[in-house]
């Protein structure tokens, strides 16, 4: 696959929402031990919703489908985590456009995009213990197997798995964004949540990419 | 999990239901969970939208009314309401005289809000907005999301709610707010933790003989985990970072000593005696009280203890009337 387009975008939120949805659990124990044991039920919420709308009216192309997704998880998700996901997909679609497929500097240059969107609404920096942390790692090792000519299946890949190393590294931070920044010290040796649900969002693009 | 509930999906639907039957002054649309005034306020004052995740009840539908909130928004338990919530009742509740977001520093909360007051700007209200800090148990803001918005929100809601009635404008309502945020500062503390009915099982352990010291109100740990004490000693450990914090001295103050949802009234009276015991001693002067379950964190046992330095403008405003579901006097 060289180019990604809009049934695999919708296939990627299928994916993430029947993730989100098995997760559930094993997120909200996570946002237990550091922030308020919402975030599996706000995900699987947020996403199933997603699907709901994507699947009455399939979008025809990936501006039309991410606004929709994003629209949806901004009034649906509620918490710190509507707004960031929803702003990501939002930008996203805006970058992207009324195409109905992207290649892959394209795709990089969107989901770039829609990291901006989060940056500019939660304002996170690296090693805040967030989604950043896996996020921005993630789009760094996509944008360099793109740079270095690797194939789109193997670059989502490499940002899947560079959002896993993202995710993990959290784990010994300190947090100091969102509910668990209120715990100091006690955040500390805890996996963040939000990088966790990060990384299932990339692990399902490289998914359902791979088809 | 032991609770009045018949699923954990439907807890925020079934209770909004119930509100509106037992509370036929309030308007509930249930479709994007906005709770208003049945009878909204005259045109040419200005509205004021409070809002957050619900289990925090009387906050904040239980503080709509007049003398008080023109709408709440109620969000999922413990997690913010969106945007599009926020927006249908900001336009639903503007008078020609723009509305007040009343947001607690919670990072959730703030994002949506901001989102909302972006949207309803762009439908041509003019929206104003204040961020409730008022957690003294956030030591360092540097490294944090800044100091939660907690107990102080039942007090400025209560005073910008009556300085709102009187009929003034959006720019003095929104430097009352700001006054009130200098001046107000929180506490709190756990001896169990809550349980979220979506997650099922409690938020965190806290064994018999341990209490979590600088708690919010989302059930989430605390600051410090110390020994179980003696109600006296758990009044000083509220007391003595507050008193730290900000002068309160040559002023009159309001005091609230608010339950967290799952201590009985008998220990909060107790708490109470005690706190005011340690204020007097510190030479704070005690005008006005509240006591009882005002914002709480479902069925956490704990309390919190607030203070506002107040003056005659800020006690006037108090004592005038108020007729919500959770706050009645003067009427």
């Amino acid at each position: 696959m060289t180019n990604i387009d809009t049934t695999t975008l919708i296939d990627w939120l299928h994916r993430f929402a029947a993730v989100a949805a098995d997760k559930r659990e094993w997120l909200t124990e996570l946002d237990s031990a550091i922030g308020d044991a919402d975030h599996g039920a706000n995900m699987a919420r947020g996403t199933a919703a997603v699907i709901e709308k994507i699947d009455a009216a399939p979008p025809a192309t990936i501006d039309e489908l991410l606004k929709t997704a994003g629209m949806t998880l901004v009034s649906s998700v509620g918490g710190a985590s509507g707004p960031l996901y929803g702003t990501f997909f939002l930008r996203m679609g805006m970058t992207a456009g009324a195409v109905t497929e992207l290649d892959a500097a394209g795709f990089g240059a969107a989901l770039r995009a829609g990291l901006e969107g989060i940056v500019a609404r939660g304002k996170p920096e690296a090693g805040d213990k967030t989604m950043f942390d896996a996020m921005s790692p993630a789009l760094d090792a996509y944008d360099a197997a793109v740079a270095g000519g690797t194939d789109l299946p193997a670059a989502v890949r490499a940002a899947a798995d560079a959002a896993a190393t993202g995710r993990d590294a959290t784990t010994p931070l300190v947090a100091r964004k969102g509910r668990a920044s209120y715990l100091g010290e006690r955040s500390a040796g805890h996996l963040d949540p939000g990088a966790a649900s990060t990384t299932l969002l990339f692990e399902t693009l490289a998914d359902a990419v791979a088809g | 999990m032991k609770k009045l509930i018949n699923a954990p999906e439907d807890v925020l639907v079934e209770s909004l239901r119930g509100l509106a039957l037992a509370h036929p002054e309030l308007a509930v649309d249930f479709d994007t969970r906005v709770i208003t005034r049945a009878t909204p306020k005259d045109q040419g004052k200005v509205a004021l939208l409070s809002g957050g995740g619900s289990g925090h009840e009387p906050l904040h539908g239980g503080f709509v009314g007049p003398g008080m909130l023109d709408a709440a928004c109620a969000g999922a338990v413990f997690t913010s309401p969106t945007p599009d919530q926020m927006q249908a009742a900001t336009t639903a509740i503007d008078r020609g005289a723009g509305v007040l977001h009343i947001v607690k520093n919670y990072t959730g909360d703030v994002m949506n809000f901001e989102m909302a007051a972006e949207l309803a700007a762009a439908e041509g209200v003019e929206v104003a907005s204040v961020v409730v800090a008022d957690d003294v148990a956030v030591q360092d803001s540097l490294y944090t999301a800044g100091r939660r918005g907690v107990g102080l929100t039942v007090l400025m809601e209560k005073l910008l709610g009556a300085a709102a009635e009187e009929g003034r404008d959006l720019a003095a309502v929104l430097a009352l707010a700001e006054k009130i945020n200098g001046q107000g500062r929180s506490m709190g503390m756990a001896l169990t933790s809550c349980t979220v009915p979506a997650a099922g099982k409690p938020t965190f352990d806290l064994p018999e003989d341990e209490m979590e010291i600088g708690v919010g109100i989302h059930g989430e740990p605390g600051r410090h985990r110390v020994p179980l004490a003696p109600a006296k000693e758990i009044a000083e450990q509220l007391v003595e970072p507050i008193l730290h914090d900000h002068d309160f001295s040559g002023a009159p103050a309001i005091v609230m000593l608010n339950g967290m949802g799952g201590s009985p009234l008998i220990e909060l009276y107790l708490m109470y005696g005690e706190v005011a015991a340690l204020l007097e001693k510190a030479g704070v002067r005690i005008a006005r009280n509240l006591v009882g379950d005002y914002i709480t964190s479902l069925d956490m046992a704990g309390c919190s203890v607030t203070l506002l330095k107040a003056d005659d403008e800020m006690l006037d405003l108090w004592d005038a009337p108020v007729n919500t579901p959770g706050l009645r006097w003067g009427v």
